[in-house]
């Protein structure tokens, strides 16, 4: 067993061996601009490219004319919002989203806020669930875009996309999704969904990282943008900049393992998974499960450990590479922004763990996984004052904490 | 991040973990920090003497915070009252590397520090000192 184990591949993934080898002549001979018309080099880079694109589309149920390549899902998603709510404007100045979206959608609604567009944040329940029928009454006639993502980032909690592209398609509104995480974990097609806008990225599904793509849908209706990087008129012209060939190449053969592979891999994802989490339960008490309990990312289990700081916890395990929402681990020493939403206390936000499995991740690792993390959360509440005053039947929500 | 190898023994190695009798009236407890802010600390003392014999903690925190709270106990161990009163958080900074975001642990360490002492003087009807008063103050301002 090779240690540290990674367990954090929803902050990305490892390069499949697969992938690298479908990449190498990219970076070498046959390293021609994809944009080069009149000689052999650029043909051959611009085939490589064309080739991708169809099987980065074939992923999400989209044609390759469909897809734009990015430097990734956060330019992805600023193109998405920003290039809709830019060219609809006239039409409309109203987006809907959730509290529980990625940094790339939030900030980049804040920043539309601030242009006077408006925003409406819905509201999700315990599980990170939004309410369609809350949906449904959001809609105005100024509405222009809904853009919810396919799953949590932290908690794994998948959303309704088929209902809510129901729900947009029936009002002409257009429906984006951030699929980063969704994308080869869980069913998605762009049709059946109603899907027009759709971000994701190759290194969340071992490819690799800088390459990101945007379906934006050609027909019925065709979504129009206006872009965020001018130049030379690339992908459509509505983004600019000579295309990272060997990336998108990397890109078009992970999207083509995932979608060939994603049976089996879901099936070895949700049993290791589910190990993992009746593993720790098992031997623990109060460990409390954050997201959905079913419908939610196969490689994600998201743990709250109660009593327990999760920056010491991942101290403690440190031969395991996680995730924590605890405060003490970003920068802003405010706990997860997610957890909080969901309404889970600001106690428990800082004793959660995010165990993020993947491709490559075995039963053995997850075997030692739970055996680190029993050891070390016994070992940590055996000197946490919280816990000695659970043991004594103390509520700590009663107490009058002073605040710091 | 990564952490200094004092904070890394501390946290793997803690020195005094554990509870002293809280009823007992030579010891005095103190307990600072909140558990929606990422820290608790439960410092105790037990005074001869007027000096310090034992010292016990438990915290919940993260590993800076765990270090802090360890070292404190290490050092005021041995220490006369008005001796223990005296360490300032910088110290705790200092010998356990911290950087900047980690500060506020070893602000809490004192505070766990003067907390217990205060709890102990007012078991022998001793007022709260200017110094203490003065904490207090230090700490409105910072919540």
């Amino acid at each position: 067993m090779r240690k540290p184990i990674y367990l954090d591949n929803h902050a990305t993934t490892r390069l499949d061996p697969r992938v690298l080898e479908a990449m190498l002549p990219y970076f070498t001979e046959k390293f021609g601009n994809a944009a080069s018309r009149n000689h052999a080099f650029g043909w051959e880079a611009e085939e490589a490219v064309e080739q991708a694109r169809e099987q980065v589309g074939r992923l999400i149920g989209a044609e390759a004319k469909e897809m734009l390549f990015t430097s990734g899902a956060t330019e992805s998603d600023n193109l998405a919002l920003v290039g809709v709510a830019e060219f609809y404007k006239e039409k409309g100045n109203h987006i809907i989203t959730a509290p529980t979206e990625h940094k790339a959608i939030l900030d980049t609604c804040h920043m539309l806020e601030q242009k006077g567009f408006r925003v409406t944040y819905l509201d999700v329940d315990k599980f990170g669930s939004i309410d369609l029928n809350q949906l449904a009454d959001a809609f105005t006639d100024k509405t222009i875009l809904v853009s919810l993502m396919a799953a949590n980032n932290e908690i794994g909690t998948l959303h309704p996309l088929g209902e809510v592209g129901r729900l947009t398609r029936e009002r002409g509104v257009l429906f984006h999704t951030d699929a980063t995480q969704g994308v080869g974990h869980m069913d998605l097609d762009v049709e059946a969904m109603n899907i027009d806008l759709a971000s994701f990225t190759a290194h969340k599904i071992y490819g690799p990282k800088g390459v990101g793509a945007l379906y934006v849908r050609r027909r019925k209706p065709r979504v129009r943008l206006t872009p965020l990087i001018n130049g030379g008129g690339h992908e459509r012209g509505m983004r600019s900049g000579t295309l990272n060939s060997p990336g998108i190449v990397g890109f078009g053969a992970a999207a083509e393992l995932c979608r060939v592979e994603a049976r089996s891999e879901r099936e070895h994802l949700v049993a290791l998974r589910d190990r993992l989490r009746k593993g720790i339960q098992g031997e623990l008490d109060f460990v409390h499960l954050n997201g959905h309990p079913t419908e939610r990312h196969p490689g994600n289990l998201n743990l709250s450990f109660a009593f327990v700081e999760g920056e010491s916890l991942i101290m403690g395990i440190s031969d395991i590479a996680v995730s924590s929402g605890s405060a003490c681990t970003s920068a802003s020493l405010e706990p997860s922004y997610v957890l909080r939403a969901l309404g889970v206390g600001d106690d428990l936000a800082h004793s959660s763990i995010r165990f993020g499995i993947g491709r490559f991740n075995t039963l053995e690792e997850i075997d030692h996984t739970i055996k680190r993390v029993v050891e070390v959360v016994s070992r940590l509440r055996e000197m946490s004052p919280l816990y000695e005053m659970a043991q004594e039947g103390v509520d700590i929500k009663t107490i009058n904490w002073s605040a710091h | 991040m990564a952490y200094s190898n004092k904070v890394i023994d501390h946290y793997s190695n803690p020195r005094n973990v554990g509870v002293l009798d809280k009823s007992d009236p030579n010891v005095g407890t103190g307990m600072v920090g909140a558990p929606e802010c990422g820290d608790v600390m439960k410092l105790q003392i037990k005074v001869e003497n007027d000096v310090i014999v034992d010292a016990k903690f438990k915290t919940f925190g993260c590993g800076s915070a765990i270090a802090s709270s360890s070292l404190a106990t290490e050092w005021i161990k041995g220490r006369t009252v008005d001796d223990a009163m005296k360490i300032r958080n910088t110290e705790i900074v200092q010998e356990l590397s911290l950087p900047p975001v980690k500060i506020h642990c070893s602000v809490l360490a004192e505070d766990a520090i003067k907390s217990a002492i205060a709890d102990y003087k007012r078991k022998h009807g001793q007022a709260a000192t200017t110094q203490q008063q003065e904490q207090q103050t230090q700490q409105q301002a910072r919540s």
